[in-house]
């Protein structure tokens, strides 16, 4: 009883506003000659967790990389923020320093130290003064609850820490959006929990995200709807109670068997 | 069963390591004599060395330093070897070649601002201030060296101060590209057609200004390394643009880059330096006098920048994706992401092979003494050519080679030093 109390508490917490964050209307993807995603309809609200699952090569981290325009779509709409995604280069840098993105393997600069790896952006693309950025920095660094690492490189911390500050890099940008790709599936299993901490908190207050994951732990605590791809394709959306315990399609039902374990 | 409890009532003292822990002995060991097969290798090493150096020092060692010919040194019975008079003789023209020597101070000072130019590009504990001397150096060290009215270099630097301000008030109002393109022009057509009659119009309002020397009077060790300098300068900065073409999404960017590289680098050295000093000629507007050491300054550049490209092609290679997918999902535009994450870690991997560029380039300046430039390579002939040391070689080659390579292992020392600097894990 005490769990759907806490699950009560926690919605009421984070809300879930009218206005649109991400729509995405009939988006298609080809990589040469393969179509990797297709038809892709998604409408994502201010304030919404959405977790994406689905087996591998099945164009999960593909979908999110055109959130932010790491990967070019062909055809369809892909509106975020307001603004549409064209081959305008002015919004794509616009979007991408509103749009927050977390690696599988990080992706942190191994010549900066932490403290620098987080004022970089902030100073050249926000044109942060430097000693305001730094405080910016080490809010989130305390944040994400290793201020002590700042002076260090990332070579000298562990994944979890490195993918922490990760986290923290992006948020110095105060983004409005965040994406997940896999965020937990280069950790050792005793790194993966304080990662999944700190996207629970950023998820407490209400920041839009888009996480790629198989963490169903997370999924069933944090999303508003939990989406399965396969093929390049959206096959089922759902509440995340429904999802797992009532999942519609077969391929859903195989896939969920796979992973929840037999 | 006996008490197997035990109390230490004596704490015991520090003991000297027993004989061959320690010192010599043990990294004799270790490094020499580890095995077998180290041992006799080791020895061998040593017979080598006590061989050549038996042979070497009786010739080297002679008191034959202020011997003033050859022909002195052979009828001195106490000179058996080497004749290093001429080394004392001829020192003043091994390093200026035919500079004048009341003028002489002017490269020496050229040469020790050069050093503190450079210092803080070296060393980045040194004030950041000192950037702006680096900066402005150029223009010092050419006006010190060639000489002529000071209102010539300042003209050229007036260039740059124009170009920066027409860019900077034009931005706001034509937008950034537009404003860099007028710039750009603003700059050149002063070059061509303001600078040398504003130049002229001062120096005869306000003559001030030493002595020119030609480009024919330099020579010796200060010709290599005006020429060696200059190409390591230029070429970095070349090499770094041209290795980013290469990269380019754009087609017509990369297949310039390319032809570039590729031709340069498809063509001996020497050929490039036969263009420089014959061919040139022919192309450029007939009357035009361009210095013959500006010419193979331009060829060294472009020859060693189109190996840097090669060279930091493979570093940029050896970065993952990953670093510039997190420069651009941080919103960082093209050029902001190579300058601040892309190119620090592709030249981090590169210095050896940057530094090596380098350390070629800086000798292959003694190919300069083929088409009749008096580097110290060059100069030999000049030497032996004189009735005094008509004859002379081992002497003057190997004092030219000790001059080079304290250069070129001072930066091979460098690179130690700074790859152990940049290292960033333990
Ligand atoms: N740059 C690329 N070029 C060609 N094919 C790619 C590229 N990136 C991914 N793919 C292919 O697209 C499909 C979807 O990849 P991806 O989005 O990474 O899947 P997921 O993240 O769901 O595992 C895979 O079959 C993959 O092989
Ligand atoms: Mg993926």
């Amino acid at each position: 009883m005490s769990q759907t109390a806490e699950k009560e508490a926690n919605s009421s917490a984070m809300q879930v506003s009218d206005e649109v964050a991400i729509e995405i209307r009939n988006m298609n993807k080809w990589y040469g000659d393969f179509h990797v995603l297709k038809d892709i309809n998604l409408t994502v609200n201010r304030g919404e967790r959405i977790v994406v699952c689905g087996p591998s090569g099945s164009g999960k981290s593909t979908l999110i990389r055109c959130i932010n325009r790491l990967e070019e779509h062909q055809k369809g709409d892909i509106i975020v923020d307001g603004t549409e995604l064209s081959s305008d280069l002015k919004n794509i840098d616009k979007i991408r320093s509103e749009v927050g993105m977390c690696f599988q393997h990080f992706n942190l600069f191994p010549h900066l130290t932490i403290l620098e790896n987080c004022t970089l952006a902030p100073i050249w693309v926000r044109k942060t003064p430097k000693k305001e950025a730094e405080e910016i920095a080490m809010h989130f660094l305390e944040k994400v609850k290793i201020p002590e690492q700042a002076l260090k490189y990332p070579g000298q911390l562990s994944g979890g820490q490195q993918q922490r500050v990760a986290i923290a890099r992006s948020l110095c940008m105060k983004p409005r959006i965040m994406l997940f790709d896999e965020p937990t599936s280069a950790l050792d299993p005793e790194m993966i929990a304080e990662v999944l901490d700190t996207m629970i908190e950023l998820a407490e207050e209400g920041m839009t995200m888009i996480c790629v994951t198989h963490e169903m732990g997370f999924a069933r605590k944090v999303a508003n709807r939990v989406i399965f791809m396969d093929a390049g394709q959206i096959v089922e959306q759902n509440e995340p109670e429904e999802f797992f315990n009532n999942p519609k399609s077969e391929r859903t039902q195989l896939f969920l068997s796979q992973i929840l374990g037999h | 069963m006996s008490d197997q409890s035990y109390v230490r009532t004596e704490m015991l003292s520090e003991q000297p390591a027993p004989l061959g822990e320690t010192g010599v002995i043990k990294w004799m060991r270790e490094n020499l004599f580890s095995s077998l097969g180290n041992s006799i290798l080791s020895l061998l090493a040593l017979a080598l060395v006590i061989f050549i150096g038996a042979e070497l020092l009786p010739w080297a060692i002679q008191p034959s330093w202020s011997s003033g010919s050859l022909r002195q040194c052979i009828d001195d019975p106490n000179i058996t070897g080497a004749c290093w008079g001429v080394i004392r003789d001829r020192f003043n023209q091994l390093l200026f070649g035919f500079y004048p020597q009341e003028e002489q101070w002017r490269p020496i000072l050229a040469f020790f601002m050069m050093l503190t130019a450079v210092a803080p590009v070296l060393f980045d504990k040194l004030p950041r201030k000192m950037v702006w001397f680096s900066a402005l150096y150029p223009f010092i060290g050419v006006w010190l060296l060639w000489g002529g009215t000071i209102w010539g270099p300042l003209m050229v630097v007036a260039g740059f101060i124009i170009g920066y301000f027409a860019h900077k008030f034009l931005t706001g109002v034509v937008g950034e590209l537009a404003a860099m393109i007028v710039a750009l022009l603003a700059t050149i057509i002063w070059w061509l057609y303001g600078a040398g009659p504003v130049a002229e119009m001062l120096s005869a309002a306000m003559p001030i200004g030493i002595p020119a020397i030609e480009s024919s009077k330099f020579g010796g060790l200060m010709l290599s390394i005006t020429i060696g300098v200059s190409g390591i300068a230029l070429s970095l900065p070349i090499g770094i643009m041209l290795a980013l073409g290469r990269q380019s999404d754009m087609f017509i960017i990369k297949v310039l880059s390319v032809g570039f590289i590729e031709f340069i680098r498809g063509v001996p050295l020497i050929t490039l330096l036969f263009v420089a000093s014959v061919l040139l000629n022919f192309f450029l507007p007939p009357g035009t006098n361009f210095d013959l050491i500006l010419r193979v300054i331009i060829m060294v550049t472009i020859f060693a920048a189109a190996y840097m490209a090669e060279v930091i092609r493979g570093g940029l290679a050896a970065l993952p994706t990953g670093q510039y997918e997190a420069a651009d999902a941080l919103g960082l535009d093209y050029w902001q992401s190579m300058r601040l994450i892309i190119m620090p870690q592709a030249l981090k991997i590169s210095i050896p092979g940057i530094v090596g560029t380098f350390i070629g380039l800086f000798k292959d300046t003694t190919l300069v003494s083929i088409i009749g430039l008096l580097d110290p390579v060059g100069l030999i002939g000049t030497i032996q050519g004189s009735g005094d040391w008509n004859g002379i070689v081992w002497e003057l080659n190997m004092f030219i080679a000790l001059m080079f390579w304290v250069f070129t292992f001072s930066m091979s020392r460098y690179s130690m030093y700074l790859e152990n600097k940049l290292k960033t894990t333990h």
